[in-house]
């Protein structure tokens, strides 16, 4: 059952080409033009109707887009987000007291630099998308993936979710309640109109335009990013590291722009993808908030997936059938085999498997809403410290007597070649592992307890390479570790990247060193701070 | 049929970066004895209009999975997917569904 070229002579049938009748199953009278998941043939009517109502039944059913909100949709071009928007546009536009109700506003990040697109093709790619949201009449913002550059490192501190939060205060249904009194009575002002609302608006996002579209990248940027991705030596890392960096362009503008909510437009075979890819990877203790209708690690600013019940399937039957306008843009991964990357791995796996046990991604979909966080997500007590640097995950690597991780580290110190250690002395070679935790003050018993203030001091002055790789590590998750691990020159991370984690490792030391330290104006206790600059 | 099929063809979704990026193609199948089914499309389309990678748009017999393919914008399952003898001025759809085309 197990093997790689198995054959079920006989055993096992190919899957035979349903024998549907060909009316439709829910009106029965239209002939069909589609079957969805295992013999549900729909007519064309029937199949716009499904589909939209289960857009609004997923954000109906989780509660957590209050009227009013601001929220910001992440469009890449491909055909779900698209859908996404036509979907946000249909449940906009409605009359009476069905529709959706709150601001959307639109972002797309131009990639092309990190998958080696020509500035030519870039500017085609964003002027067809500009004219798709020119059509909406929503803000749209245009963020060139160069600018993840210059990011602030206050991106990365997560944010206190909003204090002014209707939960605290009023339900759900009451606060649609309130929403409708306030329209009703806005409403009889005549330049309250919705008709004003709307113009005023696109007369707003006609000025963003300029704005929108941000400031032109130059070429230096591009080519920093392009290094940047250079130094990455396999597909995984650079898909991972892209992610990663995507998301925090998009928290960004969200932050900036006042949204507090983010639309994503994962469909149902894109998570099933995501979720066992994600295991491979090492992240599966934050699966929950990964592959969730809801992602709170971010504090202030939730990210939503409303389109996560959808397969692939259904998404281009519908942009094909009802002329969803779609722009395909080569990424990092087009035309890669299917062994270039864990990820291209596993979406090959996945979908060979839905072919013949079309029940596959529908199962695991159903797994994955059946994965909880066991703590609540907003910690309060949790300190900064304790979430991940780069995808603000909760650290996962702590490291405890007798847990996978450190049978992990004990493997890949067995079996590092042991040569002449570094400059260092040896009580910092002995333990190349283990430097990124025992640094992290766990006080372990790896027996350098009280050396361990040396040890940082002394490893920091040998290399000035070293201390920026250990820095980095301790303050990472295992599956971000890996990506970084994957990396040659570190110093081609984005600025902010690294200030944050020489500040955090600041304030780690001086926990650390927080009982050693006498007075403020003691001068015996500055060298020890000082040694780590 | 005696008389050459003109067939509309469109490629989406990233399929078409296989075949120099032209997304519509109006291709005429030559004449033949037997009818023209799928499966016999698929061989003509590999051999005569894939320019690359052809392991990425067929895979054996049928398309690479993750490709779905619309006769007349139904659902080729309801048509009988390979069985399905083409029509003259029919229109089928190749879109891909992966994520790198």
């Amino acid at each position: 059952m197990c093997q790689v070229d198995e054959e079920y002579n006989g055993q096992l049938d190919h899957r035979v080409t349903p024998r549907v009748s060909k009316k439709c199953v829910k009106c029965k009278e239209n002939t069909t033009v589609l079957i969805i998941r295992a013999g549900d043939a729909f007519c064309r009517g029937c199949f716009k109707e499904y589909f939209i109502h289960k857009f609004r039944a997923m954000l109906g059913k989780n509660r957590v887009i209050f009227p009013g909100e601001k929220v910001l949709l992440a469009v890449s071009g491909g055909p779900a987000s698209s859908s996404m928007l036509s979907q946000v546009q249909e449940g906009l536009s409605r009359d009476a007291p069905k529709k959706l109700r709150f601001v959307p506003g639109i972002i797309y990040i131009d990639e092309g630099g990190a998958s080696g697109q020509s500035m030519e093709e870039r500017k085609r790619a964003v002027a067809q998308l500009e004219s798709v949201f020119r059509a909406t009449n929503y803000h749209y913002h245009i963020v060139h993936l160069e600018q993840v550059l210059s990011l602030p490192s206050s991106v990365l501190e997560a944010g206190s979710s909003a204090t002014e939060k209707p939960q605290t205060g009023l339900s759900y249904k009451a606060a649609v309640d309130h929403f409708i009194q306030t329209r009703k009575n806005q409403n009889q002002h005549p330049d309250f109109s919705v008709e004003n609302a709307q113009s005023h608006l696109s007369s707003l996002s006609m000025q963003e335009v300029q704005n929108g579209v941000t400031s032109p990248i130059t070429p230096e940027q591009t080519q920093a990013l392009q290094r940047l991705f250079a130094s990455v030596r396999t597909l995984t890392a650079k898909e991972d590291l892209l992610h990663t960096l995507r998301q925090h362009l998009i928290l960004h503008t969200a932050r900036t722009q006042a949204y507090t909510k983010v639309m994503m437009g994962d469909s149902c075979s894109r998570l099933a993808i995501k979720l066992l890819s994600n295991i491979s990877l090492g992240r599966g203790a934050s699966l929950a908030t990964d592959t969730g209708f809801s992602d709170p690690r971010y504090g202030d600013v939730v990210i939503v997936r409303p389109m996560r019940d959808y397969s692939s399937k259904e998404i281009a039957y519908y942009n094909r059938m009802f002329d969803i306008p779609s722009v395909f843009i080569p990424g990092l991964d087009s035309k890669a085999q299917d062994k270039a990357s864990i990820q291209r791995l596993t979406e090959s796996f996945v979908t060979k498997l839905q072919t013949d046990f079309p029940s596959t991604v529908s199962t695991i979909y159903r797994t994955s809403e059946k994965l909880h966080t066991a703590c609540p997500p907003q910690n309060t007590n949790t300190q900064l410290s304790a979430k991940c640097l780069l995808c603000v995950c909760a650290l996962d690597t702590k490291l405890e007597e007798f847990s996978a991780y450190q049978a992990t580290l004990i493997s890949e110190q067995l079996s590092q070649r042991r040569g002449p250690g570094p400059e260092c002395t040896p009580g910092t070679a002995a333990a190349p592992g283990s430097p990124p935790a025992s640094s992290a003050g766990q006080g372990h018993s790896s027996g350098e307890g009280q050396s361990q203030g040396c040890e940082t001091g002394e490893g920091d002055c040998c290399s000035s390479k070293e201390p920026e790789t250990v820095d980095l590590k301790s303050l990472l998750c295992y599956s971000c570790r890996l990506t970084i691990k994957d990396m040659t020159a570190l110093d081609a991370l984005p600025q902010y990247i690294l200030s944050e984690a020489e500040r955090r490792r600041r304030s780690q030391m001086r926990e650390e060193i927080s009982d050693f330290l006498l007075d403020e104006e003691e001068d015996e206790a500055i060298p020890r701070v000082n040694g780590s600059l | 049929m005696a008389a050459p099929i003109a067939i509309h063809l469109e490629f989406g979704g990233g399929a078409e970066l296989l075949f120099g990026s032209v997304k519509e193609h109006h291709v005429t199948l030559p004449n033949q004895s037997a009818p023209w089914d799928m499966k016999q499309l698929l061989v003509w389309i590999r051999g005569n209009m894939l320019k690359e990678r052809p392991e990425l748009f067929v895979q054996g017999d049928t398309v690479r999975p993750g490709i779905l393919v619309l006769i007349n914008d139904a659902d080729w399952e309801l048509m009988g997917e390979l069985e399905y003898e083409l029509q003259d001025k029919d229109n089928v759809v190749f879109i891909s569904t992966l994520h790198g085309g």
